[in-house]
């Protein structure tokens, strides 16, 4: 294959790729924009082995084979509750393929230093982090931040460490400098995340899905490849957009994010105490006997709907108040609701909600005025009235779920514990609340059995 | 060799491209573009596989063959698991029982 047609074929690669995250615009067009893209991956492998610089093919196509196999097996396999741990899992992957990439540029002789030197820095943060991330999201490790004293201060040594080490190496090829800035790298991708806690997921998630991406450009800049620095450009802010979404759906800063928990800000959040506040206990009857009566019910999922794995449930709920009882059934989320963007949607779709049904922040606060029945299911955060009302609260500012205005609100919840913020919720103690305790998914199954009786 | 400069002049015009795609993407389909981006990244194996294609058996072609795996997970797991997400994903069915009557 001669030069002129493989950047034929890395042109129409490009254009695949595009096509296929355009085809995210809508769920009607994304199958066939995820073909579309597969298509593009197949054409560059296959016209880059057909081009001279490869000789050997062999072990090359066994390699391939091995991996697809092992990832595809993974990707059929794994439950769609364990989505966010698989995506940074396959994230780390990419990271790693992006080390040995420079390393092995470097061992052949390659002169360009910095880019790989940045394809090596990029890809081992993104790949220790996306372990750090996986294990956190499947319970391997405390989900929870972990913080102790002097973390900042270990990190900006290490961040200074790295640097010198990599301007050592720039300037004196020393292939000793490489391995070190590997090392220091990999143990600043593991510090950097450690401190996230659970519900911050969906941010580094996107950080880190950003960096592979920048780790391709790296790499297109080395070997020259125009294909990899267009991709890798997309990838990187794909990523950097996502975590800006995340980031503001909080009201958050990015650094606060990324310095951990919500610490240091609890004193704030303990000036709203009040010993006379006593929350309402409803029953599921209670819950099942409102929305049966009810002409609009909202349904807000959250974290605790993913855990309890309750979604299947829900929509049988759902599908009883509608077809049963001729209510209208919504559903609401938050962007950040779950462990990463769009993680609510992903679940209810698995349990077959239709699309149309599933409504977005902005497209369903206006609804909740007119609504008879609020049924927030794990979410807790992302519902509180605080965040409107009380400019001395951590969360002041993010955008909320207006549940408050529906005529009866019930939250199903383990207890009257805050949530990841630490803030408590007022809610709670109002009038038109009423706390359904226990299991999302023992509630809800119960609601149902009250609904079919 | 190609000029830095041409390389950074497609580098920030991709920028501008990834901006306004990723900007049409619709929220509820976030989970499946992070899983997509991610396996679309995995197009560093084409890094891989020239430094894994070359006709002799060191330790460069070792570390690029180990670099052509794990980007064949990120591909090929990436691609799988959009897919079936985006399968779930369904409109309503045409027929919807009429609303019932309400005191």
């Amino acid at each position: 294959m001669s030069a002129s047609m493989l950047s034929f074929c890395y042109l129409l690669s490009c254009v695949l790729f595009i096509l296929s995250i355009r085809g995210l615009a809508s769920p009607e067009t994304a199958r066939k924009g995820n073909v579309l893209g597969l298509v593009g991956m197949v054409l560059a492998i296959a016209a880059t082995i057909a081009s001279p610089s490869v000789a050997e093919y062999v072990w090359v196509i066994i390699a391939i084979l091995l991996g697809g196999g092992i990832g595809t097996y993974f990707a059929l396999k794994v439950k769609m509750t364990s989505l966010p741990q698989m995506i940074a899992a396959f994230n780390g992957m990419g990271g790693l393929s992006a080390v040995f990439i420079s390393l092995a540029e470097i061992l052949s002789g390659s002169d360009m230093r910095i880019e790989n030197t940045l394809g090596l820095i990029i890809g081992a943060v993104a790949f220790s982090g996306s372990m750090i991330a996986f294990a956190k999201l499947h319970g391997l490790i405390k989900a929870k931040a972990i913080v102790f004293v002097g973390q900042q201060f270990l990190n900006l040594i290490l961040a200074l460490c790295s640097l010198g080490v990599c301007a050592y190496f720039v300037i004196s090829g020393d292939i000793v400098g490489f391995y070190a800035l590997a090392g220091l790298c990999l143990v600043l991708g593991i510090l950097i995340v450690l401190p996230i806690g659970g519900a911050d997921m969906p941010v580094v998630i996107s950080i880190l899905n950003a960096y592979s991406g920048w780790a391709g450009v790296a790499i297109g800049f080395s070997l020259n490849n125009v294909l990899l620095i267009i991709v890798g450009a997309i990838v990187g802010a794909s990523g950097a957009i996502l975590s800006y979404i995340m980031v503001k759906a909080m009201n958050r800063s990015l650094s606060s994010v990324m310095l951990g928990g919500f610490g240091g800000r609890h004193t704030a959040a303990a000036s709203y105490q009040d010993d006379a506040k006593v929350a309402k206990v409803g029953s599921p009857e209670d819950a099942a006997f409102a929305m049966e009566n009810a002409n609009k019910v909202i349904i807000v999922p959250g974290y605790g709907m993913a855990a309890a794995q309750a979604q299947h449930i829900l929509k049988t709920m759902g599908d009883d108040l509608h077809k049963k009882y001729g209510v209208k059934v919504m559903y609401a989320i938050h962007p950040v609701a779950g462990r990463m963007p769009g993680h609510m949607n992903v679940l209810l779709a698995e349990a077959n909600v239709p699309y149309e049904d599933v409504f977005e922040l902005e497209a369903i606060n206006r609804e909740f005025a007119t609504a008879d029945v609020a049924y927030v299911i794990g979410a807790n955060d992302v519902t509180n009235p605080l965040a409107k009302t009380a400019p001395d609260s951590p969360i002041y500012g993010m955008p909320v779920l207006d549940v408050e205005k529906a005529k009866t609100v019930f939250f199903v919840k383990r207890s009257l514990n805050s949530g990841y913020s630490g803030v408590e919720n007022p809610l709670f103690f109002a009038d038109n609340t009423f706390m359904l305790y226990g299991d999302a998914k023992k509630v809800t199954e119960e609601i149902v059995s009250v609904l079919e009786k | 060799m190609i000029d830095f400069w041409m390389l950074m002049t497609i580098l920030v015009l991709a920028c501008f491209v990834g901006y306004f795609v990723v900007w049409g993407v619709t929220p509820a389909l976030h989970s499946p573009l992070m899983s997509v981006s991610n396996a679309i990244s995995g197009v560093v194996i084409v890094g891989a596989l020239i430094t894994a294609g070359i006709d002799d058996m060191n330790e460069v072609k070792i570390l690029g063959l180990a670099a052509v795996v794990l980007a064949s997970i990120n591909i090929f797991g990436g691609f799988a698991v959009t897919q079936r997400m985006l399968l779930m994903f369904k409109k309503k069915k045409a027929s919807t029982p009429a609303l019932k009557e309400k005191k």
